[in-house]
């Protein structure tokens, strides 16, 4: 995680330097055969570990029969969904608690309190009151794409800069426009950073709640691997979690990239 | 002489400042005429930001009115055009969206409105940067735009506040010229804050000197120096003795006032 974020930082449009980013591409490859290379040598040397070949092999299988498929359906589905609604929540929540300072008044308490409280924390709850259904691990992705996102769209409204405010009314603006042509463009950065935040935390909180309480999914399908000793299903679900989480968040970024491209170099 | 166009009537600001009162403006008068060009000069924490942004309607009086054409402020409003120190351009927009903005707010149609912004555009001479964002616009150049984009509205007073303050020596020399030329292209009132007792006297019909604790106006120069004005009147008598005046003026002030 730490490579993706330090690459996540450098400003998108900085070819200045392509033989350093050359080098560290290099260097990252390097990393990553090494790394596999240890991982086959530990588990030619009698290391519990299933070798990559096997992982291959069980990923082979698992796409020949569906399960992998399925399983990953299942999962993107339900955190797309609580993502979704999380951020369209956050976004909402966020610009009323910037914008009105009752709204602030009246959520605040609420969004510190539960902020405290890992999401996944709230399962045993959750599952007692809505079942076992899609709904309390959609609400539990929820709540962790909200609350991750919803404080930095707030910081995000009360950071616009005030003379950016001033400008806009001199030039004859109402709060309406104000807020349409203003505060939304420059608190995008802020919403999007949060988004990032929230779908990392609705991914790890998604796979967690598949562990307890799922019949299909990524994490139930390592969950019933544990049982019968089936390493190289673990491994193929880890790997896939990993893989699609850092596509999303690229897919994120590159949005995000594109819609603050007018942003000075960060 | 007829109604001014900006009455300033015994104007004061107090801002509470813990337990104490900061006085920022006590008790302030001034007229500005039609089409006049005012520099307001003065040492920091003398309050002129506070008047200009009481004569804006971005903050209200303590005490007194702020009257233009005759009418007291309240609020912004389209027909006084303001310049900010930090440009305060939007920067999501290119140079055109950024000179729209006013006349979008006032729902002038889009024909027009690219017109028009073209003109300004092209008056501030960044016609080439037209789809250009700020980032990319040096600081000079962010300043042009915001004039552009000011003038645009049409408004009949412009309020400068310190707008080449940050910029290099040689940039505000060179913006001070453009802004004149394009002020006698297409005069308005302007009432313009500065701290640079050169740039105070070089642009205008008169220099307002102000100073602190409390703010108020200590001095008011007439510049009876004829326009257009080039980079050979700084060099002459007459504008080193209007220089020498101003800057005596500001000077002093402070060393009477040892707590600024």
């Amino acid at each position: 995680m730490a490579v993706i974020s330090a690459e996540a930082t450098r400003p998108a449009k900085a070819p200045a330097r392509p033989r350093k980013s050359r080098t560290l591409l290099v260097l990252n490859i390097v990393s990553i055969v090494a790394g596999l290379a240890i991982w086959w040598g530990l588990s030619l040397a009698g290391f519990q570990f299933p070798t990559p070949a096997e992982v291959l092999a069980s990923a082979w299988t698992m796409i020949g029969n569906g399960t992998l498929v399925a399983d990953t359906g299942a999962s993107l589905g339900r955190v797309l969904a609580g993502f979704a609604l999380g951020s369209v929540a956050a976004i909402l929540v966020g610009f009323l608690m910037g914008w009105y300072t009752i709204a602030r008044g009246l959520f605040e308490p609420w969004i510190q309190f539960f902020r405290t409280i890992p999401p996944l924390a709230m399962l045993p709850l959750v599952l007692v009151l809505m079942g076992i259904g899609e709904s309390p691990k959609i609400f539990v992705i929820f709540l962790a794409a909200f609350l991750a996102c919803v404080i930095s769209t707030y910081q995000g409204v009360v950071n616009v800069d005030r003379t950016l405010l001033n400008a806009a009314r001199v030039l004859g603006a109402r709060d309406g426009t104000i807020f349409a042509r203003v505060v939304v463009p420059a608190s995008t950065p802020f919403i999007l950073v949060g988004m990032r935040v929230g779908l990392g935390s609705a991914w790890g909180t998604l796979v967690a709640a598949e562990l307890l309480a799922a019949q299909a999914g990524l994490g139930h399908r390592m969950q019933s691997a544990q049982l019968y000793y089936d390493l190289p299903t673990i491994f193929v679900g880890i790997i896939t979690i990993g893989v699609l989480g850092l596509i999303m968040d690229r897919l994120l970024m590159l949005a995000g990239n594109k819609l603050t491209a007018w942003q000075e170099s960060r | 002489m007829t109604t001014p166009k900006i009455s300033v009537r015994d104007v004061t600001k107090v801002f509470p400042v813990g337990k104490e009162d900061f006085v920022a403006l006590g008790g302030v008068s001034l007229d500005i005429a039609d089409n006049e060009f005012v520099t307001v000069v003065g040492p920091s924490g003398c309050g002129k930001s506070t008047l200009l942004n009481i004569l804006a309607g971005l903050e209200e009086p303590t005490g007194g009115t702020a009257l233009v054409d005759g009418k007291p402020v309240s609020g912004p409003g389209p027909e006084r055009g303001v310049i900010f120190q930090q440009y305060a351009l939007f920067p999501w927009l290119t140079v055109r969206e950024n000179v729209e903005f006013g006349m979008r707010t006032a729902k002038v149609p889009k024909q027009e409105r690219r017109r028009r912004a073209e003109h300004f555009i092209r008056l501030v001479g960044l016609e080439q940067f037209a789809d250009a964002l700020p980032k990319t616009l040096s600081g000079g150049m962010k300043q042009r735009c915001a004039i552009a984009r000011a003038y645009a509205v049409n408004p009949s007073i412009l309020l400068m506040d310190e707008p080449f303050g940050a910029l290099d020596a040689l940039t505000r020399v060179k913006l001070q010229e453009q802004l004149l030329s394009t002020w006698s292209q297409d005069r308005r009132t302007v009432m313009f804050i500065t701290h640079d007792v050169d740039e105070a006297v070089f642009l205008a019909n008169r220099v307002v000197v102000m100073a602190a604790r409390p703010g108020r106006i200590a001095d008011v120069i007439d510049v009876d120096l004829p326009y257009p004005r080039d980079e050979e009147l700084r060099l002459s008598p007459e504008f080193g003795d209007l220089r020498n005046r101003v800057w005596h003026s500001v000077y002093h002030q402070q060393v009477k006032e040892p707590a600024q």
